[in-house]
């Protein structure tokens, strides 16, 4: 599979990342090398196999449905860049 | 008597004991060749105080008679695990001024039973690398120098280089890592040191930098098996925070190290032999299988047919984890926001410039292969591969307890070799990634040098939750290799 760069840009914009239309030649060029790489698979017979979705033995464990946190309100904002009685802040989304 | 940086955790557990010299004294020495080893770049954030005031209170704490296991052993933690109140950057400009209100359970548990944090080691940016050249903080030097070339700087292998540096340079007595595909054994091999990556499940993700989840997991780097069984005891165990932790008991880990292999069957599978695998590798590989012969055990040659297809297999199930794991840094709730005129351009500034080259890469291949029409043709068959694979083990512990097998194609390389084609660097993890995959427990023993005089590693893999003979392969193998050079960057 080769990639073109309009191809790249939208998968730059499905991923939500700033593309440098500079960088899109080069990137085309490392992506399409690695889909050409981990298309050797399609050599392989999976026809009778189940996807592994994890290597862990276990299903899912069950808690009881309760609240054991809480209250923690000022270490969740910490970290946050801005934000507003108490709240996260981010830029106007509705007009 | 020995530099206190020189020695192994158990003997400064002994040294400790017998008040030989205090945690604080130890501590000292550590943070003094720290300071001295900086141009090596192992340390994205030192943490002296932190690490005189911890040693303090170990030292009150031996003088009550209250000395836990691990008390006073000075620590570098990967800076992918989430410590409380101390910068944590995975690496990555994203990530700018993130203090963690909590600490991961892994760091958690070390500090329960005495350990004392020196700081937090460079890695590549998100663990994702080979090299750790991808780090928003600059590369790692590795400390060993090729014998024609001192002057080549070389790289520690990766993600985590910082780790396997501050090890093999005597900056700390131990290390964290993590293991996505290899970061923990590959570095260990291209450094001297012994890096273990337990099965997965028996260490708690939480608090970790997620990269890739199915495939993540924390180990010990340290400069013997014995301390990799210490530091193991310590780091794992039960942890409802981590929905894939596994709830059974943590062997004493040490007390596996009998010495005694006679009847244990090592499996050596012909499909770990490459082209292009230097000649010394191979020598190697023929004389760890002699020396557990020699030592009783019973050698069996063994097939993992689809040994071929682990890393392509890798390759789309570790970026599209990590696709899907770093959506989380959009500029809102912690690290770097880069401001844009609505939500959607603030999202892709911030990403755009918080992220390096290497993991926007594998964030977009990992979009890629999730996206509408795609999906199944690259996903989900990789998942139906990684079956294979993991059946390929399956079928091979039937006829073996341990499998032996080279840990990297080469040594260590200089600084800029393969870094214009992505999938050469990807190349590095060829033997290591499919215990990954498989969830099985691996670890990296140092057993000789290449011809430039550079250390190489030996690999075992195991059954799963199977540490034990891992670990009790290990000790025979390292016996036996009796490996003592030193790097020439050591401190």
């Amino acid at each position: 599979m080769s990639l073109d760069e309009a191809t790249v840009a939208r998968i730059a914009h499905l991923a939500r990342i700033k593309l440098d239309p500079k960088d899109a030649p080069a990137l085309a060029g490392d992506l399409s090398r690695i889909l050409s790489f981990v298309e050797q698979l399609d050599a392989v017979d999976t026809s009778a196999v189940e996807p592994m979705t994890s290597p862990s033995p276990q299903a899912l464990r069950w808690r009881t449905d309760q609240v054991s946190d809480g209250r923690i309100q000022d270490k969740v904002l910490a970290n946050a860049p801005d934000r507003v009685d108490g709240f996260f802040a981010v830029p106007k989304v509705v007009e | 008597m020995t530099a206190l940086n020189h020695l192994t955790i158990a003997a400064a557990l002994d040294g400790l004991a017998a008040k030989d010299f205090s945690a604080v004294e130890l501590a000292t020495a550590h943070v003094e060749a720290m300071e001295q080893a900086k141009a090596l770049n192992a340390f994205i954030t030192a943490t002296p105080d932190r690490a005189i005031d911890q040693a303090k209170a170990s030292d009150e704490r031996r003088a009550k008679g209250e000395a836990r296991p691990l008390d006073g052993i000075p620590l570098a933690i990967k800076d992918l695990f989430c410590t409380e109140g101390v910068l944590t950057t995975a690496a990555s400009h994203i990530l700018d001024g993130f203090v963690p209100r909590y600490e991961s359970t892994v760091s958690a548990n070390l500090w329960r039973d005495g350990a004392v944090m020196l700081g937090k080691a460079n890695l590549d940016e998100f663990a994702m690398g080979s090299a750790n050249i991808t780090s928003y903080y600059g590369p790692v030097r590795n400390p060993w120098t090729r014998s024609d070339d001192a002057e080549a700087k070389l790289v520690p292998g990766g993600s985590s280089g910082g780790s396997a540096t501050a090890v093999a340079a005597r900056l700390a007595l131990g290390a964290t890592g993590t293991d996505t595909g290899g970061s923990i054994r590959q570095p260990a091999s291209f450094t001297g040191i012994v890096g273990m990556k337990p099965t997965y499940g028996r260490c708690s993700r939480w608090g970790i930098v997620a990269f890739a989840s199915s495939l993540d997991q924390a180990g010990p780097m340290t400069r013997t098996v014995r301390d990799a069984a210490l530091m193991l005891t310590a780091m794992a165990g039960f942890d409802p925070k981590d929905s894939t932790s596994i709830d059974r008991p943590v062997p004493d880990f040490a007390a596996a190290l009998s010495g005694d292999v006679r009847g244990l069957k090592v499996g050596i599978p012909k499909e770990y032999r490459v082209d292009g695998m230097p000649q010394a590798i191979e020598d190697l590989w023929a004389r760890g299988r002699a020396w557990l012969e020699a030592a009783g055990a019973e050698v069996v040659d063994i097939t993992l047919p689809h040994t071929q297809y682990a890393l392509p297999t890798y390759y789309i199930v570790a970026p599209a984890e990590a696709s899907s794991n770093l959506a989380r840094y959009d500029g809102v709730r912690y690290g770097l926001r880069v401001p844009g005129n609505s939500l959607i351009e603030m999202y892709e500034n911030t990403r755009g410039e918080g992220f390096g080259q290497e993991v926007k890469r594998r964030v977009m291949i990992g979009t890629y292969v999730l996206s509408a029409g795609y999906y199944d043709a690259y996903y989900l068959k990789a998942q139906k591969v990684r079956q294979l694979i993991r059946d390929d083990f399956d079928r091979a512990f039937e006829a073996c307890d341990v499998i032996l097998t080279p840990t990297a194609p080469s040594g260590a390389f200089a600084l800029g070799d393969k870094q214009d084609d992505p999938v050469a660097m990807y190349l590095n993890d060829v033997f290591t990634v499919p215990a990954n995959l498989a969830g099985l427990p691996g670890i990296s023993v140092p057993a000789g040098l290449d011809a430039q005089g550079l250390p190489l590693g030996l690999q075992l893999i195991g059954r799963a939750f199977d540490e034990e003979t891992v670990f009790r392969a290990a000790g025979v193998l390292e016996g036996a290799a009796g490996f003592d050079a030193t790097p020439s960057l050591m401190v």
